[in-house]
């Protein structure tokens, strides 16, 4: 499973950051970078925290 | 501003013998368009053997595109793409306005060989979209095919944007996935193909193949803008009568960023735009002359790509600002002391921002300062440190030398 950004919904809130530093990235205008890498499965739960808390549900956990 | 004049090289059959003048039913049919031709499953065959690639920009090969959208559960729709929204380029245009029974028939075709039960020509100019209208009421055809005017942005071409707009959206581009192909026009599986695109399976059913040629834009260097048909493979050099002093060109439209000088004796094939680190694209070059700073040419396409975001994705409207504000002012050498800075950012944001909005724009934008960097880095460390005269004299506007018309009137007149 991967993080997928909605680019045209993100809006900088960086929730998604603060909930799962180690899976999203913020660049320098704050906009989520989710990692291009698959999430560990240990991590899964961080992952469907950080999709959850997005104000404006940019954030999704899908197979490709 | 001129109007472009034509060149038709190669086979000659996507231009035409009088590409002057507005095609009839009777001189399109006499040239083999209309006609039964081959089966869907044949003309299918023969897209794959031709290897014809997509004419809007992607160079994605039709017959894979046809095969994606065909193997899945109708109803099936398929989109012309007449938007042209990449302001360098006329040949769409052009084609639509002087051979509209060609771009319908090209249109019915793939109609017919993905199993769509109707078609749409989304088409942003006014005069192509009467001529397509005229000429659907004249020949009407087996399919409903309906003419859907599209508004003149850039993005409006983007095959979701157009998907969107037909659907009574705004035009403007989503988020992948889905991509067209899974879920288009009402959410059915749709082809969304370039209508010059179309015109090449039109004319491949006729038996008069123009595979191997493309219609491309050449503008810039102080001379009239040039639409010609040529084989793939000629190099620019090979259309221009007269020696041209070329310090180098916008590639692709404003989608494939920079090229020197060398660019004159690249072959006109996809792979080798690609090759060269640009992008063939849609067939728009514009060419540097001795007058034009790259600096300021960079400036004028970021800037006009700053304007034309569909303002949906931050990160475009901030990362196509960035750019576009760190390259005027290095043409302008405003806050000099900035300049080191201004360059270090630039550097960044052309490697950080592709692939990050939902639409190609904002790849555009990091292409075209990327590869400013990479060529002309010197240079631009010069502006740096003192003023460009050649940016000075014809500082950055947002793209206006850029445009090429037509504007109206425009050949060719007259109803199809």
């Amino acid at each position: 499973m991967k993080l997928q950004l909605d680019p045209t919904a993100c809006q900088a809130y960086g929730l998604c950051h603060e909930e799962a530093p180690n899976l999203v990235d913020l660049d320098e205008w704050g906009y989520a970078q989710p990692r291009a890498t698959e999430v560990p499965p240990g991590e899964q739960a961080t992952a469907e925290a950080a999709v959850r808390i997005c104000p404006n549900a940019a954030l999704r956990l899908a197979q490709r | 501003m001129t109007e472009p004049s034509i060149l038709v090289g190669g086979t000659g059959h996507l231009l035409g013998p009088a590409p002057h003048t507005v095609e009839h039913l009777a001189a399109y049919r006499s040239r083999g368009g209309n006609r039964t031709g081959p089966t869907p499953d044949e003309l299918l065959d023969l897209v794959e053997e031709a290897e014809l690639l997509g004419r809007g920009g992607a160079a994605f090969p039709l017959a894979l595109k046809l095969r994606s959208v065909r193997e899945r559960p109708g109803p099936r729709v398929v989109v012309a793409n007449g938007a042209e929204g990449e302001p360098g380029s006329v040949k769409d245009r052009h084609l639509m306005r002087a051979r509209p029974y060609l771009v319908l028939d090209g249109l019915r075709r793939a109609c017919e060989v993905i199993g769509a039960d109707r078609g749409y020509l989304y088409v942003a100019d006014p005069v192509a979209a009467e001529r397509l209208r005229a000429a659907l009421a004249v020949a009407p055809p087996p399919v409903p095919i309906v003419v859907v005017e599209a508004v003149s942005t850039y993005v409006a071409g983007e095959e979701s944007a157009a998907v969107r707009f037909l659907d009574g959206g705004p035009a403007l581009p989503t988020a992948k996935p889905p991509r067209v192909f899974e879920r288009g026009v009402g959410g059915a599986p749709t082809l969304v193909a370039n209508v010059e695109t179309l015109a090449h399976l039109a004319l491949l059913a006729a038996g008069r193949s123009a595979a191997g040629d493309l219609l491309v834009t050449v503008a810039g260097a102080g001379q009239p803008p040039l639409l010609a048909e040529v084989p793939l493979g000629t190099p620019l050099r090979e259309l221009f009568s007269r020696p041209r002093a070329v310090s180098g060109a916008l590639v692709g439209g404003m989608f494939g960023g920079l090229l020197d000088e060398k660019v004159l004796d690249l072959p006109l094939i996809p792979q080798a735009y690609a090759a060269a680190g640009g992008a063939l694209g849609c067939g728009a070059i514009w060419l540097l002359g001795p007058e034009d700073c790259p600096v300021t040419v960079a400036a004028d396409a970021v800037g006009y790509l700053a304007a034309e975001s569909a303002r949906q994705c931050g990160i475009c409207v901030s990362g196509t600002r960035g750019l576009a504000d760190a390259l005027t002012a290095l043409a302008t050498g405003a806050d000099p002391g900035a300049g080191a800075e201004r360059l270090a950012n630039l550097a960044r944001w052309s490697a950080g921002l592709p692939g990050r909005g939902a639409c190609g724009l904002l790849d555009a934008a990091a292409r075209v300062a990327g590869s400013l960097l990479r060529l002309h880095g010197a240079l631009a460390e010069q502006h740096t440190e003192r003023p460009c005269p050649a940016c000075l004299a014809h500082p950055p506007a947002a793209g206006a030398r850029l445009l090429v018309p037509p504007t109206e009137p425009y050949f060719p007149q007259g109803a199809p």
